[in-house]
């Protein structure tokens, strides 16, 4: 008896599906020790790193494996959350551009779940625009000194690795003289304190930056090649956050707000609404689907992530206008305890993060227009211009810059 | 589920392409939609005959290619990319679906043979009062007993290629319920008037029925048109696609060589960012209708939401679409001899073909309950 491609797959399939429905826990608490005994798991069960290269740790499986995966876990909520930024990311970049050594030091811990990193690219003067950044990285001996500031850096708080972009060269124009570094986010001189968010939550924090070193081996690509580094792990991350379905437990699927309707009755136009809000759902999974069979039939999606990413962002918005044609003034107003309204609260609240964080939807539509469309770029002023004579961020003259480190502009 | 097209798919597209470009440039296309008939024989023929694609949905038994719904998406989008004016979307989807749906019966059998085939055509003339193709509401349209046959008192309207089809299959209201029946183009008491339309690719017409004789279809009326009204949906849908990704393509190359102000106007994110727009409403419907192809082959029972969610999606995002076509070429997008406004026309009559906007996103509440 032979046992056939397809064979073997409907297998994986059947096996991954049991394994699911037994270890997924079924009310997640959403913390991070949580996260780190189900990623040990998946790791454990040979779920983890499924098409990264078995020599990095990984299970060296094919899209078809992962578009499976992807499938089925799609009826779970997985509490990994910590780990997105590492397992789509992170881990990802070094799998492409780490060295044999980088590769076997941080992938088998983040494959086991027991390293948690973050991403240290965005700045205060320094977000779509993140070759603008400011954080310094001085040569000092075979290594260099980090000063400056991150801001925005999801998963800080827990992160014991980070991968941040640092400015090796503000003499060269700016994409030129940027370098990406492993940083071990314990590090004397590294200090990380919480932001809170518009839900009220932090999720987020500013890191800072004074005179943390670096040494030869912490250099993730090549000096000065950082951005070329930078635009691999942004392709990764928009991959990974248009695959990303909303939480089951989010007041703001269609599910939810299906299920509010029941509960409180609905008019004409809440039913239109709804009706609209499941279409524009249903044709962005099926959309992010294709892109999954696409890869496995070998054409990669490259700059079509932009779409996934852009459509998901507007569908939240869409999901925030059908909530208040649903639930009126409890969507206002609410007694202590109901659940569902402080659902949709945060659900509300943090709408503005998917249409902002990973690339705003002006970036992304940008993307589109570039790189797929083809559409002629815009005209930049700061093409050829060394660093130090560029202004960035808020500030209101490029003298501030030059005018040695300026971490933060404005007046 | 395969949102893949295979590469005998691929092939076909490329035929079907092929063809087109020869025989449905846009000035053939404005000769047709300005003929008497408003169709190229010539190029039906070529359909039917030579590339043997009208039926492609019908099984081989009935002189069909018996390849699929796939296949078929893939023709109506070629046809609809190239606006091709034709009775492609009355006589080989919506009536031979509605056909299909129906019990064996030489009547049946006899005509899907000739529609699929393309040596006749015909019209569904099931609306009236200006609904929804498939959609007769509280039909006003008799059908009595008279002798071994029917005769039929009526008016229907809208009926898509109404004036050019040999045969009609007509609904109408027996005393033991609704019915479909045909009515041959040359029968006594039949009056058929063309419409004035929005859109100039396709045509419309009023059709009255006086004591026409009719020959009855056995089978569930409503369950039948059910059924075609799915399926019709996602040729439509198909259709509407192509014609997104045909707009999107003519407004990117016009973007990118339209100089304002010292730069093409691509270059200004109020358009680059329109034309992102365009792009990501292309992606989104390419695999709504992807979807509910292959759900019309393969999983027959989660046909109807998918049609609908295809239907749902798609409509209103070709009209957005073509809208931006004419809005980003300008003065230009707005003159007749410019193709933009046959999009926008052709969008517009798309949307509202099988519903409004508001019946179809009703329909689609529905189905999910809500
Ligand atoms: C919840 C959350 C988590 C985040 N996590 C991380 C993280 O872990 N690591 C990290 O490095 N960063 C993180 N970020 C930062 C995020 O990447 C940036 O906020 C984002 O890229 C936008 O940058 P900015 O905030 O500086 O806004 P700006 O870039 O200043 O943008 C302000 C406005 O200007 C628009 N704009 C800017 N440039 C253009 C242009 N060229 N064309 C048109 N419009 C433009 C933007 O679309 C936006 O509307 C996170 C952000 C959020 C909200």
């Amino acid at each position: 008896m032979t046992t056939t491609a397809e064979d073997r797959l409907h297998e994986y399939r059947r096996t991954l599906r049991a394994w699911l429905a037994g270890h997924v826990p079924e009310n997640p608490t959403g913390d991070v020790e949580e996260a780190k005994a189900f990623q040990a798991a998946l790791h454990d069960a040979g779920y983890s790193g499924i098409t990264w290269p078995a020599g990095s740790g990984g299970q060296g499986l094919g899209p078809a494996e992962q578009q499976i995966f992807a499938e089925e876990a799609a009826a779970f909520e997985m509490p990994v959350r910590p780990f997105l930024i590492g397992m789509g990311m992170c881990g990802p970049t070094i799998v492409d551009l780490g060295t044999d050594e980088q590769k076997r030091r941080y992938l088998p811990p983040l494959l086991r779940g027991e390293e948690i990193w973050c991403q240290l690219f965005s700045e205060p003067g320094a977000g779509s625009d993140v070759a603008g950044l400011q954080c310094r990285a001085v040569a000092d001996g075979d290594g260099w000194v980090l000063t400056g500031a991150k801001v925005w850096t999801s998963n800080a708080q827990w992160a014991d690795y980070g991968a941040i972009l640092a400015r090796t060269d503000p003499d060269r124009p700016k994409h030129g003289g940027i370098t990406m570094f492993v940083v071990d986010m314990r590090a004397p001189g590294l200090t990380v304190r919480p932001l809170v968010d518009m839900t009220g939550g932090a999720p987020f924090n500013e890191v800072y930056l004074d005179g943390v070193r670096v040494g030869p081996d912490d250099v993730l690509g090549q000096v000065n090649a950082g951005w070329a580094a930078a635009v691999t792990m942004l392709g990764h991350e928009r991959v990974t956050i248009s695959g990303l379905r909303q939480k089951r437990s989010s007041g703001l699927t269609f599910e939810a707000l299906a299920d509010l309707g029941r509960r409180h009755g609905t008019d004409p136009v809440a039913r239109d609404r709804l009706a609209d809000l499941y279409a524009h759902q249903r044709v962005l999974e099926l959309f992010n689907a294709r892109m999954r069979q696409e890869t496995v039939a070998g054409a990669a999606p490259g700059s079509r992530g932009s779409v996934g990413k852009l459509a998901g962002a507007m569908l939240l918005r869409r999901a925030v206008d059908t909530a208040g044609h649903l639930a009126g003034a409890n969507m206002v107003a609410w007694e202590d305890g109901d659940t569902g309204a402080a659902s949709l609260e945060l659900g509300t609240n943090s709408t503005p993060a998917s249409n902002i964080a990973g690339g705003t939807n002006e970036i992304q539509r940008g993307i589109i227009g570039d790189r797929i469309l083809g559409l002629p770029r815009e005209p930049q002023v700061d093409r050829g211009v060394a660093f130090r004579d560029l202004t960035v961020g808020t500030q209101t003259s490029a003298a501030e810059t030059s005018s040695e480190q300026t971490p933060k502009g404005g007046s | 589920m395969d949102l893949v097209l295979t590469s005998e798919q691929q092939e076909l597209r490329a035929a079907v392409r092929d063809l087109l470009t020869d025989h449905a440039d846009s000035a053939r296309v404005r000769t047709a939609m300005d003929s008497d008939t408003g169709h190229d024989a010539e190029l039906w023929r070529r359909l039917g005959t030579d590339l043997g694609v009208l039926g492609l949905a019908v099984p081989e038994e009935l002189g069909g290619a018996g390849a699929g719904h796939v296949e078929r998406s893939v023709l109506a989008a070629e046809l609809g990319r190239a606006l091709v004016p034709s009775p492609f979307l009355a006589s080989a989807v919506f009536v031979l679906d509605t056909l299909l749906a129906l019990p064996a019966q030489p009547a049946r059998d006899e005509l899907a043979a000739a529609l699929a085939s393309g040596e006749r055509i015909a019209a569904l003339a099931v609306a009236e009062d200006g609904a929804g193709v498939f959609d007769p509401g509280p039909s006003a349209t008799r059908a009595t007993r008279s002798g071994d046959g029917w005769r039929i008192e009526g008016r229907k309207s809208p009926v898509l290629s109404g004036e050019v089809a040999d045969v009609l299959v007509v609904h109408a209201v027996t005393d033991d319920g609704p019915a479909l029946f045909l009515v041959e183009a040359g029968a006594s008491g039949l009056t058929r008037a063309r419409l004035a339309s929005i859109d100039p690719t396709r045509r419309l017409a009023r059709i009255d029925l006086a004591g026409t004789p009719a020959t009855r279809l056995d089978g569930d009326a409503a369950a039948a048109l059910s059924a075609a009204g799915d399926r019709g949906a996602v040729a439509l849908a198909a259709e509407q696609t192509a014609g997104i990704e045909r707009a999107m393509e003519l407004t990117v190359e016009y973007a990118k060589i339209r100089v304002q102000f010292g730069r093409p106007i691509g270059s200004y994110q109020a358009v680059k960012h329109g034309c992102a727009d365009m792009y990501a409403a292309w992606e989104q419907s390419e695999s709504a209708v992807r979807y509910a192809a292959w759900a019309a082959d393969h999983d027959p029972g989660a046909l109807p939401l998918a049609a609908a969610v295809a239907g749902v999606y798609v409509g209103p995002r070709y009209f957005e679409v073509a809208t931006g076509m004419v809005q980003y070429h300008g003065g230009i997008g707005y003159t007749w001899e410019h193709d933009a406004h046959l999009f926008y026309k052709r969008a517009k009559s798309d949307e509202l073909l099988l519903g409004t906007p508001g019946a179809q996103r009703a329909r689609l509440a529905g189905l999910l309950n809500i």
